[in-house]
């Protein structure tokens, strides 16, 4: 068995869970406080990775820099798409939410292939070093980056929903919208600043992934991809999300691991997460963290 | 009917005597846009005082406390008619969030407590509104209110009913309103629960100073600390008058408060039967 292998896959799974953690936590901030489900998730990701790029590339801009600006546009982009797409559709049927962030997400992949060409563009080098050696283990510099990024995210989600005034409101709105307004808690704005967050961090993720990999369009299948990260997390559950992206990362490359060196089935890396999936839902329906409500009599 | 619809009720005493904190004028509530719930609703609350509206299942007495807050939206209300204004100013239109910021506060049926949150986080809600309030202070203040809420730890959810409606309560404090409305505090609880909420009710009004519409289906208990009442059913006001005189009256005694002598219908009816021509 070549263990050195087993080790840098499981490393890579513990990394790319993390993202598909956060990207999971974007999805379900979404549905927990607006009852959303973005299926525009993934273009959120590739859309935040696109415009750093650019502004990197075509505009010079120093990597930091225009990662930060990145942010700001998503951040505008989120409360855009709350403001125009779904206020109007407050109080509509699941199915009609449902369908307008298909469109969305149908809308953003044709103009992104379209401004930003159909091409991986791979970022110019934005490290000095490429891989750093960490207890013989060679890192690439953009995978601990994402390590960290996603720990500081996680650390703001929580700090942001334990302590802060709007996390709470967020929260509340999340619990019910009417007793929340009771409360003084503007329920638009609440929203509004959900879609911003969530948006925000899916640029970061994409930026990240872009850093990893390349910017493409075929990125925005982590969209589908963080399903099974969000099912089996419970939907409604924020630590569940990111327990979940986990789970989904390592299972993949586990997957990986024995496809390449025992099976040669190829293509396990991809299809293994939605195995574990199907077998969850079978053995727990709401997910491995969906929050049981309190029932008193 | 030769009246306009819109003028003010002249027979009412608290609409000409006394500073009238809030007040209702003929409001129209409609939901789905068809359904009538409240037809012509007209009330005043006087400040410094409790208020009681009392009435029966489904007289809308949850409705109007709803129009009021602002909060009918949420279930696809509207008010179709009529101004609801508090100190004056007309507030009918205004959106909930600068209500509660004005200092009115609904404390909605059924306690509206947040179960997944622990007790402090639901008190801080309270002051959601106040970004300059000094919250440790002030939830020790509820606290010294409420002692047994300190002594209780985790999720507000496990908190006993009257625990619920107690927190309720303080998170209201929380806010610093000047009206609190109170949408049945009384439900669901033991009897002497029921008398120990009532006395904080009594309590927020007498020590702090704060204005109480209350809605309550426990009219006996609601006319003892209320100033002044009001009977609704079907959607607007049947029968006002002070908390002593509703007790005493014949036909609020029939329905509302039991032990009434057993009469004919016809005479029993009579408070429904009196036409009250806007």
């Amino acid at each position: 068995m070549n263990t050195s292998l087993l080790l840098q896959l499981l490393v890579n799974g513990v990394i790319v869970g993390m993202l598909y953690g956060i990207v999971a936590m974007c999805f379900v901030l979404i549905y927990k406080s607006t009852q959303v489900v973005n299926f525009a998730q993934g273009e959120f990701v590739v859309l935040g990775a696109w415009v750093c790029l650019s502004l990197v590339v075509s505009m010079g801009l120093p990597f930091w820099l225009a990662f930060l600006f990145s942010l700001v546009f998503m951040m505008v982009f989120g409360i855009l798409v709350q403001v125009i797409l779904l206020r109007p559709l407050v109080g509509e049927p699941v199915i009609s939410v449902i369908m307008a962030t298909i469109g969305l997400s149908i809308f953003m992949q044709a103009t992104m292939n379209w401004i930003f060409g159909n091409n991986a563009v791979r970022f110019p080098q934005v490290f000095d070093q490429a891989t750093v050696s960490i207890g013989g283990l060679n890192v690439e510099t953009a995978y601990l980056m994402s390590l960290v990024l996603s720990l500081v995210v996680m650390g703001m989600f929580f700090w942001f929903f334990q302590y802060s005034r709007w996390g709470l409101a967020m929260r509340a709105t999340a619990w019910n919208q009417q007793i929340a307004q009771s409360l003084g808690i503007s329920v638009g704005r609440v929203f509004a600043m959900a879609w911003a967050i969530s948006a925000v961090v899916s640029g970061i993720a994409g930026v990240v992934i872009g850093l990893v990999s390349a910017v493409s369009n075929s990125l925005a299948i982590i969209g589908i991809k963080v399903f099974p990260a969000v099912i089996v997390g419970g939907l409604d559950s924020i630590v569940g999300a990111i327990i979940g992206g986990l789970t989904i990362g390592i299972l993949e490359n586990l997957a990986e691991f024995v496809d390449g060196q025992y099976l040669q089935i190829g293509n396990m890396y991809s299809v293994a997460p939605f195995y574990v999936l199907l077998i969850i839902l079978m053995i727990k329906p709401y997910g491995l963290f969906g929050t049981p409500d309190i029932e008193r009599v | 009917m030769t009246m306009t619809a819109d003028a003010p009720k002249k027979d009412d005493p608290a609409a000409t005597s006394g500073d009238t904190i809030l007040s209702l004028n003929n409001v129209e509530v409609v939901f789905n846009d068809v359904i009538l719930v409240l037809r012509g609703m007209s009330l005043n609350a006087r400040r410094g005082q409790i208020t009681a509206l009392l009435g029966a299942n489904g007289a809308g007495k949850s409705t109007t406390l709803k129009a009021i807050a602002g909060l009918l939206r949420t279930e696809d209300g509207e008010i179709t008619r009529g101004t609801v204004s508090y100190n004056d100013k007309d507030i009918t239109r205004m959106a909930a969030d600068r209500k509660v910021r004005d200092g009115i506060f609904l404390v909605m049926e059924g306690r509206g407590i947040v179960q997944d949150m622990t007790i402090r986080e639901n008190l801080r809600l309270g002051a959601f509104t106040r970004k300059d309030a000094d919250i440790e202070a002030e939830i020790a203040e509820v606290y010294k209110f409420f002692p047994r809420l300190q002594e209780r730890k985790g999720l507000a959810g496990y908190l006993s009913g009257g625990e619920q409606q107690m927190l309720a309560i303080g998170r209201a404090m929380m806010a610093k309103p000047k009206l609190i409305m109170m949408d049945e505090p009384s439900m669901g609880l033991s009897p002497l629960l029921v008398k120990e909420v009532f006395g904080i009710i009594r309590r927020l009004n007498e020590e702090l100073g704060i204005s109480i519409l209350l809605v309550e289906q426990n009219a006996n208990m609601a006319l003892k600390v209320a100033d002044y009442g009001y009977i609704m059913e079907n959607g607007k006001i049947v029968l006002d008058g002070t908390g002593a005189e509703l007790v005493e009256n014949e036909d609020v005694k029939e329905f509302y408060l039991g032990g009434g002598e057993r009469r004919s219908f016809r005479n029993v009816k009579s408070f429904r039967r009196r036409k009250r021509w806007l």
